[in-house]
């Protein structure tokens, strides 16, 4: 059978299932729209939380990145999984034990002021809504290459499934279908890396593999016969300061996510918060751990499949052929001698930010234009495997894509159906009115997200730095200080969010202008050498700074709430702190 | 009451014990001190390279199942569990 067919049985049978789960685990109450009726065992929670977590950006794009970065790519591996221990250690537990609904329910409540309450909804929403954009349109380029629609359609269905299981099964249906979601998208990801790592060099355990082979070194050796610097060779990218700075405002940025966060209000009692988020690290590192031994495999691979060989050769390759026709993979022969040129620097000049394939660049002997985003999704072809793997990597691909954007959605749903118009406007609303709010805003939100996925605003992959910078600026030091600083009030709170949020977005501001507000170029190109990406750990420290000067310059929070904190430090009675 | 503060005094220095090994195997070895332990190899990559994109993923998995296990003594210690 094709590749086409096998996609179509995979991908609807997948689907069907994730919608049966969704019917299945529909709900009634909002204790189980919001958080599942906290009923949710520790692995499974921890199954959920990985597939929530790991986005069609983890899934299609990271091994990529990180094969055209070579060690700088650590900044995604470290970042994205060190943050799971300040989440583990530093917040879950006692957010467990709190036992509301939400972030900003912690933070308005925390500090007793709907101001707090409305900045930190207001920032979820934020986050979130990045975040889902960037998702619905890994979900069209996934269809449009293994389906054949265009990418409008298959943004219109990965809505109509997303649309259908989170507003019938709230948190309840979303968790159960990010269970099977996980074990879809880390089958889809391990098979063609075992697969690849076994070819490469007899040894099928890709972390091993990549270990304890030759084959780095064999890469090494060949970037630099082609004129690149070793793919080991640190800092070739970026100075050291930004690594660090990026490391960090990724580690806390993640653990600052408001979805990732009420996952961990799911499980029935702190021990298994703690356990939980152990589980999702494990689960998380199974992909995290394989994928930058793919990265050097499909690298190394790609080299030496590619170099030197004529056009006409490798044109006869069937993935090239097809790959070259969307134009991820593209030759153009710049000295004439009908072979395929590997070397460092650009094969196409650009325009406005993308490759314009009429304009070879002649600064570099360059003759090949390798989209990051080919590597994972060509592994299995490059490896000659069957059809059938090859159409379960497309499937492993939307769960990654759809577990998220569900994730995102009720997020952002419970910010505004729950803190702002439950808690903040309407404190009277019956349940089966809130119910019907998170419904009707989970919805709105589905079709907001359809909408960017289908006219995607070019600023998307401009501002996942944003997301970050933001979490790591505003909700992390504010959850931090209150569980940990007992004497933290409001005013050192609100000041502290805010002086952060601000710095933060307007240095992003100044240092991505040209992609944001179509500035010839940016204001200032960084801050003594820390990227856009990283700067939100300055945001993050000045948050601190302002948060705690600004609480000592003031009264002291009133008794109850330093009761408050006293309780959510130890483990015992959050059953009953769940009850409303 | 007193028993709850030393539990938090238990509970915060075990948190301090392992942020430490958290921000050594990331950021001392695996940026601050990348270059000189490239000198050395494990398997067929560099030591630094290793802890960078590899090792330091293990021990964050391996540090919170650790605090986890660690704070279940805790809890059942000062009988503040459920």
């Amino acid at each position: 059978m094709s590749v086409e067919t096998w996609t179509y049985i995979i991908v609807g049978l997948t689907f069907a299932a994730y919608i049966y789960i969704g019917y299945a685990s529909r709900v009634r109450e909002t204790a189980g729209f919001y958080v599942a009726g906290r009923g949710v065992p520790a692995i499974a929670n921890g199954a959920a939380t990985a597939a929530d977590w790991m986005s069609a950006a983890s899934f299609i794009s990271m091994a990529g990145l990180i094969s055209s970065m070579g060690y700088d790519g650590a900044v995604y591996l470290m970042g994205w999984t060190g943050g799971y221990v300040l989440l583990a250690l530093l917040l879950a537990p006692y957010l467990r034990k709190y036992g509301k609904y939400t972030v900003p329910d912690f933070i308005g409540d925390r500090y007793y002021s709907h101001t707090a309450r409305a900045v930190a909804a207001i920032a979820t929403i934020f986050i979130s809504l990045t975040y889902v954009a960037g998702q619905m349109r890994g979900v069209g380029i996934v269809f449009s290459r293994f389906l054949q629609v265009d990418i409008a359609t298959g943004v219109i269905i990965g809505v109509a499934v997303v649309a259908f299981f989170a507003v019938l099964g709230g948190m309840k249906g979303i968790t159960w279908t990010q269970v099977a979601q996980y074990s879809v998208l880390i089958i889809a990801y391990l098979i063609p890396a075992i697969a690849i790592a076994n070819v490469l060099t007899g040894n099928p355990i890709p972390q091993l593999a990549f270990t304890f082979s030759d084959l780095v070194s064999r890469l090494n050796q060949i970037q630099v016969d082609l004129g690149f610097t070793e793919y080991t060779k640190p800092f070739q990218g970026k100075p050291m300061i930004d690594i660090l700075a990026i490391t960090l405002a990724l580690m806390v940025g993640t653990a600052g996510l408001p979805h990732v966060i009420i996952r961990f209000y799911t499980v029935p009692d702190v021990r298994s918060a703690r356990y939980s988020a152990g589980w999702a690290l494990l689960f998380i590192a199974l992909l995290y751990t394989t994928a930058p031994a793919v990265a050097a495999f499909a690298r190394y691979n790609l080299i030496s499949t590619l170099n030197g060989k004529t056009l006409e050769e490798v044109r006869q390759i069937d993935w090239v052929a097809k790959w070259e026709k969307t134009k991820l993979l593209a030759f153009v022969d710049k000295d004439g001698d009908g072979k395929v040129t590997f070397a460092p620097g650009r094969a196409f000049a650009l325009k406005g930010g993308r490759p314009d394939f009429n304009t070879p660049d002649e600064k570099s002997k360059n003759e090949v234009h390798l989209d990051n985003d080919i590597i994972v999704l060509s592994t299995p072809e490059v490896a000659r495997l069957s059809p059938f793997v090859i159409a379960l990597v497309a499937a492993g691909g939307l769960a990654a894509a759809l577990s998220t954007a569900a994730g995102l959605l009720l997020a952002m749903s419970s910010a505004i159906s729950h803190d702002i118009y439950y808690r903040i406007f309407r404190p009277n609303a019956t349940e089966a009115q809130r119910l019907l709010a998170g419904r009707i805003v989970i919805l709105l939100a589905v079709i907001l997200a359809g909408y960017f996925g289908v006219n995607p605003p070019g600023f998307v992959a401009q501002v996942v730095a944003f997301a970050f910078g933001l979490a790591a600026a505003s909700l992390f030091p504010a959850i931090l200080l209150g569980i940990f600083d007992k004497r933290m009030n409001r005013e050192g709170a609100i000041a502290g969010i805010l002086v952060g949020l601000i710095f933060t977005a307007v240095m992003i501001g100044m240092m991505r202008a040209p992609q944001i507000f179509g500035a010839p170029a940016p204001v200032i190109p960084n801050l003594f050498g820390i990227s856009a990406e990283g700067v939100g750990v300055i945001g993050m420290i000045l948050n601190f700074i302002v948060a705690y000067l600004v609480s000592r310059a003031t009264p002291p929070p009133p008794e109850h709430i330093q009761h408050l904190v006293e309780e959510i430090r130890i483990p015992k009675g959050a059953g009953q702190a769940a009850e409303h | 009451m007193h028993k709850t503060e030393e539990y938090w005094k238990a509970n915060t220095s075990l948190i301090r014990n392992l942020l430490l090994i958290w921000a050594l195997v990331s950021y001392v070895f695996g940026i601050l001190l990348v270059e000189p332990l490239n000198g050395i190899r494990l398997g067929g990559l560099p030591l630094g390279f290793w802890f960078a994109q590899q090792g330091s993923i293990y021990v964050f998995v391996i540090l919170i199942f650790y605090y986890a296990w660690k704070m279940d003594q805790l809890d059942r210690h000062y009988g503040v569990h459920e």
